[in-house]
């Protein structure tokens, strides 16, 4: 049978994302100039991003991708993230002398499965979306091969990875043996009561929690995080958690299976992951360390409101909807931040990542005062301070838990952003009052590379903008109903 | 009036344009920048001043009030407001500014561009803070204030700087997260974020919360301000961030910081939880007075002059505490009467103590000793300042403090009995502390050779000696333009009244404040002496 062509269209990104990979790998032998790598890898992304405009929402192959506003939303968010993280590692190979081609492609991969991940419908398009991002992201962290930290990353994430991927595996056979169906349509229809798809729905939630490094599933991402290329951390601790939290969101929201049950469930990984996240952070002497528990502790923030719609739903939807743009919103303005912090560290890290402690950043806000600024605003944007996004997200956050009379929730989440307050705050703390102690070793790096600092400014644009005029987003979030269309 | 149609929009953003302004200046063009950033603070002052003019007097109600749309879901609006309590508050920060400006002129030395910037954004969160009316406009300011002031102990104080600074925004943080709970939680109650429409819900009693809830409503707010006041035992971060502020951030902090707890509890906490108010008025008055008498027993024991003001700060504000949470109009009106008087008083000590430290670069009062005589002028000044601090009469300390004792008393006799040993306390560590260090011989050698203070000192000091002896002989001029705005609230804390019979009253009931504060001055002299 051939596919229609809206079926085509309803993928197109996806194309277009694999496509510019597979462009990227047979340009290789003939095009020496890395940033003419870099430029097409851009243009992949953003083509892949703009030709969702092509996109007619609806479902295509037979109910496998659904194509509607929630995932044009990821496939945005996604799209920008890879288009920012490609930018940013520009300079970042030239310092490390890594090989282009190879790398882009590789993003563009793992870009194209968060992709399928947003829009799959049916748990084992969504399994082959996963790979694709997981299996692209195991090479992407061991990339600097000459760094034994890199490799064990790379080695740590793809062993504990495919574990996780097998325990989701091992959830869609159960769920299949329940319903008799892979795709969440049909499984929304089984029996809810069913055990064997409780355990099956468990073990789901198991393979996902280990992606959005959920604890107790969280171990390996300070690891993994720190060992990986800076640019590349940008982008696992952006792209592929948001994408995964999008299918999760979907699966939980259509499978009406035993609601009360998923609500706990989601408490309490809420408020392990942001203990674990936090209370791991509080002792990081490392950067890139501290950073990869923030975003373990933000991976707690945004279970809180998946607790919160799992609660909702057996409201009405108008009291769900704005839960859900909750969960959109926060991932949008964490992401943007993340990647903008991550590219400060990935600059300032100079050759071969050696500068990443929190004393080497000392004196930074009077050595580099943009980089200091953007950081701090990144940073206060993590903790939640007005006028950056993350205030916004947190807020939003916090208020779906109160609608949801989930106050326990959100006071453990406030204690829990007070315990953030301290690791955030010491980060800045050392970069605007204390002095370098002794002299600067040579290979400082003095600033911002060109392409780094756009891609800051980009950030630190968009982290003011959701924190000044949340409602345009979150307007247009509620106004086009993105929420899932299938229910 | 075409004027006052922005005036707190003004208000509240021109010392950020002030702050624009400066970092478009060279960063070693020092005169400059204090010179701008003491134009601008003076200019903000005078524009502050236009408050006064169209302040009415006897009407409670916010009197200028700006409304727009900022963000629809939730209802998020600009809106601002100042009342008879709040304006003087703003009039307060604005007068104090410029004093920084000019504390900051010698002892300020190193990224004075930073130092000035910060100033002027701290002042447009704590301006921002008192005239907002929208809950979530309020927090914004709150917590927006907190990153200058962080920064301004932790790059230019002293030796601990930087653990004074982490601990004093990790507290309020604390308070203000739960206050972000407390904040939304009243949302999803009332479906507003709007301060005056909320208080209207409360007042017609269409808004009823489950006792429980509403304890718990209050306490979220009612922390956040406790850890600012600071209220005892919540205070330990006070005596750190204090000694460590360079003296523009302490006279800042005393000034104006720790007011907007005690304002929140004013505005936030008695009128849209009267009965939980009520119910832990008891436990908060004693918690007030353990830090009246605590505060003030820790500070005669203080061996360095910073810290004994410091917890003099915690022994005044206990005082402002038990005012409120006395629910009478005299001690409310006393209370916010003290928060003035002890922004002045207190900023002024501290603005002293700076003076010390310039030429010394200690705070030890064992370093000191006989300044009276190469400081003549100096010790003249430092001896109104505390007197008026330690609320002599005729001096602006002593108009808050007997208020509140008076109106603290019709409540329980036993509470203003407890609060009073504070005042004679406060006579006993600020006069002992002022005969250690300027009376006796010098001790050491390098006193003898101290400058007095120079023009600079001596027109800071001046003008706010002025206002302390205005504020203490015409206490009228203020007290009477808080008055309406302090009888509404102590009308709309009262859960047993009903509220449209109470409302009308208040503007006959203008005339007759004078005539009912003599009577009941009477009657409790009356109680006092057959006690």
């Amino acid at each position: 049978m051939v596919p229609k062509i809206d079926d085509i269209l309803r993928v197109l990104p996806e194309l277009v994302w694999c496509g510019s990979g597979v462009l990227l790998m047979l340009l290789q032998p003939f095009v020496k100039s890395r940033q003419a790598l870099t430029f097409i890898a851009m243009m992949g992304a953003a083509m892949g991003t703009l030709v969702t405009f092509f996109c007619v929402p609806g479902s295509a192959f037979f109910g496998l991708v659904e194509f509607d506003t929630y995932s044009l939303f990821f496939h945005w968010l996604v799209g920008l993230v890879a288009f920012l993280v490609i930018l940013a590692s520009d300079s970042y190979l030239q310092r490390e002398n890594l090989e282009g081609a190879e790398y882009y492609a590789l993003i563009m991969f793992a870009t194209a499965g968060m992709g399928v991940l947003a829009s799959a419908q049916e748990l084992l398009t969504a399994f082959i979306g996963l790979e694709m991002s997981s299996i692209s992201s195991y090479i992407l962290a061991g990339y600097r091969r000459d760094s034994i930290k890199s490799t064990e990353s790379a080695v740590k994430y793809f062993l504990l990875g495919s574990f996780a991927t097998a325990f989701f595996l091992y959830g869609i056979a159960l769920v299949y043996g329940a319903a008799g169906s892979t795709t969440l349509v049909q499984v929304a229809l089984a029996d809810p009561t069913s055990n064997l798809l409780r355990v099956g729905l468990v073990l789901i939630l198991v393979g996902l929690g280990f992606k959005v490094a959920a604890a107790p599933f969280q171990v390996w991402t300070p690891d993994v995080y720190e060992g990986a290329p800076t640019p590349v951390t940008a982008l696992l601790s952006a792209g592929p958690k948001a994408a995964t939290f999008a299918l999760m969101l979907r699966i939980f929201l259509t499978i009406p299976a035993a609601t009360n049950f998923w609500f706990w469930a989601f408490w309490i990984l809420a408020v392990a992951t942001m203990f674990a996240g936090n209370l791991g952070a509080l002792v990081q002497n490392n950067v890139k360390r501290m950073l990869a528990y923030s975003s373990i502790a933000h991976a707690g923030y945004t279970l809180v409101a998946f607790a919160a719609v799992t609660f909702i739903k057996t409201d009405s939807m108008d009291s769900a909807a704005p839960a859900y743009a909750a969960v959109l919103f926060y991932l949008a303005g964490y992401s943007l931040v993340k990647v903008g912090a991550f590219t400060i560290v990935s600059d300032l890290g100079g050759r071969g990542e050696r500068y990443l402690t929190v004393d080497d950043f000392a004196g930074l806000g009077t050595r580099q005062p943009f980089a200091a600024a953007a950081l701090s605003l990144f940073l206060l944007s993590l903790l939640g301070l007005p006028i950056t996004a993350g205030f916004f997200g947190k807020f939003y956050v916090f208020k779906a838990a109160i609608n949801s009379h989930l106050i326990w929730l959100a006071v453990l989440m406030a204690v829990n952003s007070v315990i953030g307050a301290y690791y955030y705050l010491r980060l800045i703390v050392v970069m605007y009052m204390r002095e370098y102690k002794g002299a600067l070793p040579a290979d400082t790096p003095r600033g911002l590379s060109l392409t780094s600092a756009l891609v800051v400014a980009v950030s630190v644009l968009s982290t003011l903008y959701l924190g000044l005029f949340p409602n345009h987003v979150l307007g247009l979030l509620l106004s086009r109903h993105v929420i899932l269309s299938s229910r | 009036m075409e004027l006052s149609g922005h005036l707190l929009t003004v208000l509240v953003f021109f010392p950020a344009f002030g702050a624009l302004a400066l970092l478009l200046l060279r960063g070693d063009d020092e005169i400059w920048i204090r010179r701008l950033t003491f134009i601008v603070s003076v200019v903000e002052f005078i524009f502050s001043l236009f408050l006064l003019r169209i302040a009415p007097i006897g009407k409670p109600g916010y009197f200028l009030e700006e409304f727009g749309h900022w963000i629809s879901w939730p209802p998020i609006n600009y809106h601002m407001g100042v009342d008879g309590i709040s304006l003087f508050l703003v009039i307060l920060t604005t007068f104090l500014m410029p004093i920084c400006v000019l504390a900051s002129w010698k002892g300020v030395h190193h990224r004075i561009k930073e130092f000035h910037v910060m100033l002027l954004l701290l002042e447009v969160g704590v301006v921002g803070v008192f005239v907002s009316l929208d809950l979530f406009l309020f927090f914004l300011f709150w917590e927006i204030m907190l990153i200058p002031m962080a920064f301004l102990i932790g790059i230019w104080g002293h030796e601990r700087r930087i653990y004074a600074a982490v601990k004093f925004f990790i507290y309020t943080m604390f308070g203000s997260a739960f206050m972000l709970v407390g904040i939304l939680w009243l949302y999803t109650v009332t479906g507003s974020l709007d301060l005056p429409a909320i208080q209207r819900l409360v007042q017609e009693g269409s808004l009823a919360f489950a006792p429980r809830t509403e304890l718990l409503l209050f306490l979220s707010f009612f922390v956040a301000f406790a850890i600012k006041v600071p209220l005892f035992p919540l205070h330990t971060w006070l005596p750190d961030a204090h000694v460590e502020a360079p003296t523009a951030g302490s006279i800042i902090l005393a000034g104006v910081l720790l007011k907007m707890g005690t304002y929140g509890m004013i505005r936030f906490c008695l009128p849209l939880f009267p009965a939980a108010s009520r119910k832990a008025a008891p436990y908060v008055a004693v918690l007030a007075i353990i830090g009246i008498v605590y505060g003030a027993l820790v500070a005669l024991v203080q061996p360095n002059l910073k810290k004994l003001v410091a917890y003099s700060s915690v022994s005044h504000l206990g005082f402002v505490v038990l005012g409120i949470f006395a629910f009478q109009n005299i001690s409310l009106q006393g209370a916010v009467y003290q928060m003035l008087a002890h922004g002045i008083s207190t900023g002024a000590l501290f603005l002293l103590v700076g003076m010390l430290y310039d030429r010394r670069h200690t705070f030890e009062i064992s370093d000191y000793g006989g300044l009276v005589k190469p400081m003549p002028q100096y010790a003249a000044f430092f001896l109104f300042v505390a007197l008026s601090s330690m609320g002599l009469p005729m001096l602006n300390g002593f108009v808050g403090e007997y208020l509140i004792l008076l109106g603290t008393y019709l409540t329980h006799w036993g509470w203003a009995a407890w609060a009073a040993t504070g005042v004679i306390l406060s006579a006993c560590y600020l006069l002992w502390a002022y005969q250690r260090v300027f009376f006796g011989e010098v001790t050491h050698e390098k006193n003898r050779q101290l400058g007095d203070i120079d023009a600079r000192e001596k027109w800071s000091l001046v003008v706010v000696c002025v206002v302390i002896l205005w504020m203490g002989i015409f206490s009228p001029f203020f007290a009477k333009r808080i008055a309406a705005d302090c009888l509404a609230v102590v009308q709309q804390s009262n859960p047993n009244v009903p509220r449209e019979a109470a409302a009308p009253h208040v503007e006959e009931f203008k005339g007759e404040i004078h005539v009912h504060e003599h009577a009941q001055v009477r009657l409790s002299v009356e109680r006092v002496a057959s006690h």
